[in-house]
């Protein structure tokens, strides 16, 4: 399963691959949270083969706590429900399923050797890195 | 012109005394009378209709006339001062100050004074009747060293006076000489049905019983004696068996009055004397007293009129009456008991919930003769006036009294029409409501419309036709109302509930694999998380588990705004020995956390981060503490009250029982939170009838109250048995905990469940009082698997490096503490900061609190 581990990676970004643990770390619709370059990301596995990662950042309470909310389905939609106030967020594109206005960011995930690496954003340079 | 004035004497300044000056002001009357008042009362007149609320309110609230005068000169208001002679000859009255005052007219608004039958003992300390302010200030001095209150007469005034002193917190009686209670309202059925609400409420009621005698000791008095019954130990008694009108004076200066008392006037309610009017309660129109006060109101307007030069007349009133008693919808309007010659009977009485209804009809049935509503009032607006006014009937009068949920009564309800009259919500309102809008979806659950509009919030009566409302309105739109629990399962919480314990599933992914759809969501998830803990105590971080669960009980503890958790060691009864306390403190100080008592008898410590609670934890579970389970649907506390053991009113060990009832149950797992409370005596000073259980302790045990909570919706526990012994108690618990458990609803606090239950209170009773459903051993040996399995959720965690690797901050970096985490101090405590970073306005919770309403 390690071996045929498939990761979201739509658009081709530029940074870092950061690695973060192993995948049997990761049960499945269980989040955690992981730093990355400075950034708190949370990452799901929402099964054998894909893996996911969002902000850890919940916008409406302004706490780091996506990765401790419980995950869902609504259709074919994967998300996670914030733990604070309960919005859903899509777990493949970062968008608050009750209000298309807000969204956290999604970060690029994948398998080397039965290793979860994130690709952290390049270092941006804003007052705070 | 000042020698054509002519002067005018009032005796009484009550309510209607009132309203004649101020009609004689308002209507010009003044203009050519001087008016002299003399009141008995130390003050002016106020509202004796709310006189119960003086408790609350005060005598301020309660006045009539705030400024303590009238605003025109020519109106003398002389108060405290009884008139003690009428000479009709010398057209003068003499005052008990001894002041004389000549009259042209003179207007008698003496009310009525209380009736205390000659019984033995009526003298003696303690003894009181329930008309004037004065009355009520001597009741609640009294009520301070006393336990136990009776009221004599369980009319309307008696049902008044018995709700004030079931206020002032003493164990009440009413004592009715009839068959029922209201008998002058009530028929024998609508009465029974009074009763069981009353009873409900903590009230104990002796109808047919003829008080003897009132004994005392030293004066003071101690016992009421009954025919043929027990003796009442009592330290204060009130006499409402009736009113008398206040007609001595009239009688001493040889005015006619009525063969029943009451002085007798004509239509324009001119007495034998042609000078003299009386008005109000002392007056007896036709021979017949009123003891309310709208006909007085009418009486005076007749007389200011007359002396006007006008035309009106007194003929007779209405003496429908809708009252709300202790919470309890009571009406009774025109002829009440099929007086009327071959008048019919339209009767719906149920049981379980106490409503009773009756409708008088004609004997073509196209008439309404009157009728009595017990329960659920909430027909008296549309019932009532079709007396008054002669509308004819519907097709189907029956429908008018019943229930909405099995007839049809909104028939002819307009958009207008108020639905819930505790808050004046009407049709359209609700309507509306379950139509939504573009800002917001439409309802599809009372729960729902309650949040919407308030209806149904306050007594509950209107719940019912809500729900009707809401079955047509969703039926005619096409919607369905569904019982679902989730877009992912498409049975109740109840169904669930029953096809894990019949197939014994032992995990989410089984069950919504076989019965479900989709991966869950953050609605079913839980709800299944509990469901399997509650029927198999296995721990909530188990494998299986811990991804279903809500974030305070993933992390066994209570999330916070900024991301940190709370922490509440168990403290069983709120009894904490110093070495116990020092420890907690000790944790304080060194993990540098918020601390502060809650509101459950406990101490909570705030601003732990993911990766200390396993720290404090061990500190804590070292010094002997458990979990507190303030973040689980489960047992929160069972707060007690000193007891006997300390307190001198004590009369059972109230704290010992809450301690042994918070062990039992610590860490069950139920469709919501519960809470229970024991107290020691009949002061209740644990609340416990603000809990979902709540014992009180009585002389001979103990008090069973269920469906109690604070919260958004507070409502009070009701009783369930009384006086049992501590093992019966235990069972009955135990059985009604396991049967809420089983069929509550998800997010179902206990009085919701009591309230949506078929049957409800009285079907709970019969379930686990007296075992109708022949389940009892079930549920007592289901709670003996609990008890049996239960294992402190922090020890087993601690014991456990598995579910020790879940408390770390980051996967990759475990004791790195989240650096967005950052607290300021305010007294001498830390605090979080404002949102880290953030220089747009953070969000909140939305304005609505999602609390229990199952979505
Ligand atoms: C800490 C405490 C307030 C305090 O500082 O005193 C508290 C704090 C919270 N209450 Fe409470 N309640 C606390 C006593 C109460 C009480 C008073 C009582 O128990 O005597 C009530 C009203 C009584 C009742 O429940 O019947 C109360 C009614 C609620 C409700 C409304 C429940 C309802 O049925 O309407 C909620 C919301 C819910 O449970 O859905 C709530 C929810 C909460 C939550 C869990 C909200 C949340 O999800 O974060 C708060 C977090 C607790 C924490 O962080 O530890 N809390 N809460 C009290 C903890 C008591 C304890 O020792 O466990
Ligand atoms: C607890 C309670 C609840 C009630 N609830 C209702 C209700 O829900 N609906 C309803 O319609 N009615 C209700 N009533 C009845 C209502 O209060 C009376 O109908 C109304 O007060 C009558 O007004 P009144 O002015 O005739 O008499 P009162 O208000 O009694 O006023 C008479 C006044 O005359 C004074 N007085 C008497 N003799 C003399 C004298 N010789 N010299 C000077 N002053 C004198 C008295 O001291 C008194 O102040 C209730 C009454 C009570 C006590
Ligand atoms: S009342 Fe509201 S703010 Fe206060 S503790 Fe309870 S839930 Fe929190
Ligand atoms: S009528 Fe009382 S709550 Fe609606």
């Amino acid at each position: 399963m390690m071996a045929g581990t498939k990761v979201r990676q739509e658009t081709v970004r530029q940074g870092i691959w950061v690695s973060v643990c192993r995948v049997d770390q990761l049960r499945v619709d269980v989040g955690v949270a992981a730093l990355v370059g400075g950034e708190q990301v949370a990452l799901f596995r929402l099964d054998a083969e894909e893996i996911t990662a969002i902000g850890n950042l919940d916008p409406y309470s302004r706490a780091n706590v996506l990765s401790r909310g419980i995950v869902g389905s609504r259709g074919d939609t994967v998300f996670v429900a914030s733990p604070m106030y309960k919005q859903p967020f899509d777990l493949r594109t970062g968008c608050c399923l009750d209000d298309p206005a807000v969204s956290v960011p999604t970060f690029d995930v994948r398998v080397l050797d039965g290793v979860v690496q994130v690709l952290a954003p390049p270092v941006s340079d804003g007052p705070d890195g | 012109m000042t020698h054509l004035r002519q002067r005018l004497v009032l005796i009484g300044h009550g309510m209607v005394g009132h309203r004649f000056v101020q009609a004689a002001i308002e209507r010009g009357l003044t203009e050519r009378w001087d008016v002299v008042v003399f009141g008995q009362e130390p003050r002016a007149a106020y509202d004796r209709v709310a006189l119960t609320s003086f408790f609350e309110v005060g005598a301020d609230e309660l006045s009539l006339l705030p400024e303590g005068e009238y605003d025109d000169p020519r109106v003398r208001l002389v108060l405290d001062t009884a008139v003690t002679t009428i000479d009709r000859d010398a057209r003068e009255v003499t005052t008990a100050s001894g002041e004389v005052v000549r009259y042209d007219a003179l207007v008698m608004a003496t009310g009525s004074v209380p009736f205390v039958p000659p019984l033995p003992g009526r003298d003696l300390a303690g003894c009181f009747v329930y008309r004037t302010i004065e009355d009520l200030e001597d009741i609640r001095q009294a009520a301070k060293t006393a336990t136990t209150g009776v009221v004599i007469g369980g009319g309307l005034l008696g049902l008044e006076a018995a709700n004030a002193v079931h206020q002032l917190g003493l164990a009440t009686h009413v004592v009715e000489m009839a068959p029922r209670l209201m008998p002058v309202q009530l028929d024998q059925a609508g009465g029974a049905a009074l009763v069981r609400h009353i009873e409900a409420l903590g009230v104990t009621v002796h109808t047919g019983a003829a008080t003897e005698a009132i004994e005392g000791i030293d004066g003071k008095v101690t016992a009421l004696t009954i025919a043929d019954a027990e003796p009442i130990e009592t330290d204060l008694v009130v006499f409402s068996v009736g009113i008398r009108p206040e007609d001595a004076l009239a009688r001493a200066c040889g005015i006619e009055v009525a063969e029943r008392g009451g002085i007798l006037v004509d239509e324009t309610c001119r007495t034998s004397d042609k000078a003299i009017y009386a008005i109000g309660e002392c007056a007896a129109p036709d021979g017949k007293v009123y003891g309310l006060v709208a006909p007085g109101y009418a009486m005076a307007e007749v007389v200011v009129d007359r002396l006007l030069g006008g035309s009106g007349d007194f003929t007779g009133a209405d003496m429908a009456t809708k009252l709300k008693l202790m919470g309890v919808d009571v009406a009774s309007f025109g002829d009440v008991f099929a007086a009327t010659p071959g008048s019919l009977e339209l009767v719906f009485a149920d049981a379980v919930t106490g409503v009773y209804k009756k409708l008088v009809v004609s004997n073509d049935a196209t008439r309404l003769l009157g009728g009595i509503l017990v329960g659920d009032a909430s027909a008296y607006g549309v019932l009532r006036p079709m007396v008054a006014s002669g509308i004819p009937l519907p097709e189907n009068p029956e429908e008018l009294i019943l229930p909405a949920g099995r007839g049809t009564a909104q028939v002819g309800m307009t958009d207008e029409t108020v639905v819930c009259s505790c808050e004046n919500v009407t049709k359209g309102t609700i309507c509306s409501a379950i139509d939504g809008s573009e800002e917001k979806p439409g309802c599809a659950d009372v729960a729902c419309i309650k949040s919407c509009t308030k209806a149904g919030t306050v007594c509950g009566s209107c719940v019912p036709t809500v729900k009707n409302l809401l079955a047509e309105r969703l039926a005619s739109a096409g919607r369905e109302v569904s019982n679902a629990l989730c877009e992912h399962f498409a049975m109740s919480r109840q169904e669930l509930f029953d096809l894990v314990a019949v197939k014994a599933i032992r995990s989410f992914t089984a069950l919504i694999a076989a019965h479900g759809t989709g991966r869950g969501c953050d609605i079913c998830k839980p709800a299944v998380a509990s469901i399997l803990a509650s029927q198999t105590s296995a721990h909530i971080l188990a494998e299986e588990t811990v991804g279903l669960q809500d974030t305070n009980d993933a992390f066994l503890g209570n999330l916070q705004r900024n991301g940190t958790y709370s922490v509440v060691p168990r403290v069983p009864g709120g009894e904490l020995t110093p070495d116990g306390l020092i420890a907690i403190g000790e944790v304080a100080r060194d993990f540098d956390l918020y601390t502060k008592i809650t509101g459950g008898q406990r101490i909570d410590l705030f601003g732990a981060r993911v990766e200390q609670l396993p720290l404090i934890w061990r500190r804590l579970v070292d010094a002997g503490f458990e979990s507190g389970h303030a973040y689980g649907k489960s047992l929160r506390t069972v707060k007690s009250c000193v007891g006997q053991t300390w307190c001198r009113y004590g009369v059972q060990d109230s704290t010992k029982l809450a301690i042994e009832l918070e062990l039992r149950y610590r860490g069950l797992r139920s469709p919501h939170k519960l809470k229970g409370g024991v107290s020691g005596c009949a002061r209740e000073c644990a609340e416990a009838r603000g809990k979902d259980f709540g014992v009180i302790a009585t002389e001979k045990g103990w008090n069973l109250y269920v469906g109690g909570n604070g919260g958004f919706r507070p409502a009070h526990a009701v009783e369930l048995a009384i006086d049992l012994d501590t093992a019966t108690l235990i069972r009955y618990l135990d059985r009604f905990l396991m049967f809420y458990i089983r069929t509550a609803d998800r997010l179902q606090r206990t009085s919701a469940w009591l309230e949506s239950i078929e049957g409800g209170l009285d079907y709970v009773r019969s379930v686990v009082v007296d075992d109708v459903l022949g389940v009892a051993a079930d549920l007592e040996a289901d709670m003996a698997g609990h008890i049996g399995a239960y294992q402190d959720e922090w020890s087993a965690t601690l014991a456990d490096e598995e579910k020790l690797a879940r408390f770390v901050s980051f996967i990759n970096a475990p004791d790195t503490p989240d650096p967005s985490i950052s607290f300021v101090t305010e007294r001498g405590q830390i605090r979080p900061s404002a949102a880290e970073g953030s220089a747009e306005p953070v969000l909140v919770a939305s304005a609505s609190i999602p609390v229990g309403a199952p979505r």
